[in-house]
């Protein structure tokens, strides 16, 4: 069926018939036709962000513990400009968004128009795709398009500038079913590399799975086929930071997290390893640590949707291109099929190895005194909420490293952090586009109070949605894991790495109408916790913890797996002297 | 530090593996690249080689079938075998493009150039001009009584070879088209 309409109500009609529910935006001029048919519907509701950045994570917290597209809405020119983070982010880590921008009429572009911006040029290297739609007779196939391709494949995030005559013009509204598309990439890996890995599975001595973002993003059907197929093996499984979910945290083959600040079990374990199974993570540099130095021994299988990502970092001996959920399907047909065969003998000794490194205990720590170290503070926070209906979302640094390492993730889609980018700034408003998909769960946004305050502006959009998001500051005053780089390895010259002129957090949450409590005492700890999970609102947590905890264990950069620093090294000493420096 | 032993001067402290880690031997690659024919394709193209911080030769685009909204890009790059391979991978996933074909690798290919040269000279070189531009085939397309626009068509190094010939006797200008290449016998892509 055709209709005709104007390309303002297209978009809308379009996002209708995609199913989208929720759109995270901020009107200007260039977009006014969106929003007079955005305010004449009842179908799609509209989330008003403070800041535009603020609006493209909300979406990609929506993205991510939803599993569907986030959507979200923005004027020309500064409207789109502020966006280019968000798609940065949204792009590095395969989050599927579809982002609409006004752009100035088409009879103006080029003439450096009020508020004119070459959007698509600007986004082209920070989208998987993006178009400038300017017929409005394309605008619906396009419309529908982007959400294909966000979707298929690897996802990702792609635009649409949208000039404002084109929405004011009249067109023939096509459906979604009309679209053709020739993007549609392959999903089935190839059976013989997947025969030659269940054979190499039947002989491992020392096998180990590597699992990453894709997993996640191959839909919760993947997670379940991956815990079969663990729990058949009884090989360990390990993951990146964008992964953590798709192997529950209390299963007996959990390894932890690998990488820069992952466990020493699971990182010794991916260097002694004979056989790498890398299922959906792409062998980012702080996973891989000193290229040369990387799992020396292993044969490597990579399961990967995206070509360009195999061999690109690591030489593997097989590559399988295909969707996660379809190859481990295929990959568990074919390995039963043979018998299920495993080297019982050679596992259990890898096992009793494994046992070894984690009796290392490496992120042992000890609560002393009343100064709270920022691991007890963690570790309280996962054992007050882990039974709640949880979903936590960070920002970037150091509370980011020990939310991965003491909170415990049972589920996919419930972790929401910016991995390949590493967006300061990214949690509060990832935090509300979370609570928007699940009103009734807790939300938590684990921050530092640096991070913290790089989008606080969308308290407000947490307070006029009611959106009860709790926001947990690890507060040391300090840009954490810059001064941590600094002390180890710029001879503790801390610059620019302290913040002064902090605002009292407590006033700030009352200032936005929330709730502000304030903790600095470890006994006082859990009922700060508890009240912060009890409010029926936004609340910011003002944790004050160890000014000079550093964040361990650390592969440092350049330095391979087997050359990790644990806690108790001789770094500690260093943490005196620091002193002396800053106060 | 002491706990790290960071050398003075040493890069290990970065934040990137900044040391190469494939083999070093690099290739010369002819890639034709099929595209939709849509605005920003050509654009796509070139800023995944400027922003990976792969080389181009030689770059040639031009529509190619009107109706089908195809154009094909002719691409000579060059790199490692294994940034040979990631080029190929990288320009595959751009969602406006249909086919990637490595003309170097997959069979025999014929490649020609085409160029523009102004010469300006007066007596013998004048005549030696000429004579050469008989023995590479190229034609005169502009004369004045001092000068010669030369068309001359073939492999960039038989361009290279005949521009270098024409550079003492008064070679002012020169305009290269880029390659165009296209598979040795029935194969056809696009």
């Amino acid at each position: 069926m055709t209709r005709q309409m104007t390309g303002a109500k297209m978009v809308v009609q379009a996002l209708i018939d995609q199913g989208v529910e929720v759109v995270f935006g901020y009107p200007g001029g260039a977009v006014l036709p969106i929003y007079d048919e955005i305010f004449q519907q009842n179908h799609i509701k509209h989330v008003l962000v403070r800041h535009e950045q603020g609006a493209v994570h909300a979406a990609e917290g929506y993205a991510r513990s939803t599993g569907k597209p986030g959507v979200a809405l923005v004027t020309s020119g500064p409207g789109a400009t502020n966006a280019v983070t968000g798609l940065t982010d949204a792009l590095m880590d395969s989050i599927p968004l579809v982002v609409l921008t006004g752009q100035v009429p088409t009879f103006m572009i080029g003439s450096d128009a009020f508020q004119e911006a070459d959007t698509v040029g600007i986004t082209r290297p920070c989208t998987k795709h993006n178009w400038l739609v300017k017929d409005t007779d394309k605008l619906a196939p396009t419309l529908h398009e982007a959400f294909h391709i966000a979707t298929s494949g690897r996802p990702g995030p792609v635009l649409i500038d949208i000039p404002k005559d084109i929405q004011f013009a009249n067109g023939t509204y096509a459906d979604k079913a009309k679209r053709r598309s020739h993007y549609s990439p392959q999903v089935k890996g190839d059976i013989e590399t997947i025969q030659e890995l269940a054979r190499a599975m039947e002989t491992a001595k020392r096998p180990i799975f590597y699992t990453g973002g894709g997993v996640i993003n191959s839909g919760p059907g993947a997670s379940q086929l991956l815990r079969e197929l663990v729990e058949a093996t009884g090989f360990p499984i390990t993951s990146t930071l964008m992964g953590l979910g798709c192997y529950p945290a209390s299963g007996d083959k959990w390894l932890g997290m690998l990488g820069m600040h992952g466990t020493y079990e699971a990182n010794l374990a991916m260097h002694d390893c004979d056989l790498m199974i890398n299922v959906g993570a792409r062998f980012d540099d702080r996973i891989t640590g000193r290229v040369d130095a990387f799992s020396p021994k292993s044969k490597k299988a990579h399961i990967d949707i995206d070509a360009s990502s195999i061999n690109k970092v690591i030489r593997v001996d097989m590559p399988i291109l295909g969707d996660v959920a379809h190859v481990l399907e295929d990959l568990l047909k074919v390995w039963k099929a043979n018998g299920r065969k495993t080297d019982k003998d050679g596992l259990s000794k890898w096992w009793k190895k494994i046992e070894g490194w984690r009796a290392e205990d490496c992120l042992g720590f000890e609560q002393t005194g009343p100064v709270i170290r920022p691991q007890h503070a963690i570790s309280r926070l996962e054992a007050l909420t882990k039974d709640h209906d949880r979903y936590i979302t960070t920002e970037v640094g150091q509370h980011q490293m020990w939310a991965a390492q003491y909170m415990g993730f049972e589920a996919p889609n419930r972790w929401m952090t910016s991995g390949g980018l590493g967006t300061m700034g990214y949690g509060v408003p990832a935090s509300i586009g979370v609570q928007m998909a699940h009103p009734d769960a807790l939300v938590i946004n684990v921050a530092g109070e640096a991070s913290w305050m790089m989008n606080m502006q969308e308290m407000g959009t947490a307070m006029q949605y009611r959106l009860p998001v709790k926001q947990f500051i690890l507060n040391n005053e300090r840009l954490g894991m810059v001064r941590q780089w600094q002390e180890l390895l710029h001879g503790e010259r801390y610059s620019s790495s302290w913040s002064e002129a902090l605002p009292d957090f407590v006033k700030l949450a009352e200032a936005f109408g929330a709730k502000g409590i304030k903790v600095d005492d470890a006994a006082d700890l859990d009922e700060a916790i508890a009240e912060m999970i009890a409010y029926d609102g936004p609340v910011i947590l003002d944790c004050l913890v160890e000014k000079h905890e550093n964040c361990f264990p650390m592969i440092p950069s350049g330095k391979g797996h087997n050359e990790m620093l644990l806690a108790n090294a001789k770094t500690q000493g260093a943490i005196t002297a620091t002193g002396a420096v800053l106060v | 530090m002491a706990a790290l032993k960071i050398k003075k001067g040493a890069t290990s402290h970065s934040a990137y593996d900044l040391r190469s880690h494939f083999s070093d031997v690099i290739e010369r690659h002819t890639l034709a690249v099929i595209v939709e024919n849509e605005p920003g394709v050509l654009a796509r193209v070139i800023g995944l080689f400027s922003g990976r911080g792969y080389n181009i030769e030689s770059l040639t685009v031009a529509e190619i079938d009107h109706e089908g909204h195809r154009s094909r890009i002719t691409i000579v790059t060059s790199g490692t075998p294994q940034v040979i391979v990631q080029i190929k991978a990288q320009l595959g996933r751009i969602v406006p493009v249909h086919e990637v074909h490595d003309l170097t690798v997959e069979g025999a290919s014929v490649e020609r150039e085409l160029a523009l040269l102004k010469v300006r000279g007066q007596g013998d070189h004048r005549v030696e001009a000429l004579r050469l531009a008989d023995i590479f085939r190229a034609s005169v397309v502009d004369s004045t009584l001092e000068s010669f626009v030369f068309e001359i068509t073939g492999t960039p190094e038989k361009i290279d070879a005949f521009a270098d010939l024409m550079r003492p006797l008064g070679l002012q200008e020169v305009a290269r088209t880029g390659v165009a290449a296209l598979a040795r016998g029935e194969v056809a892509h696009g």
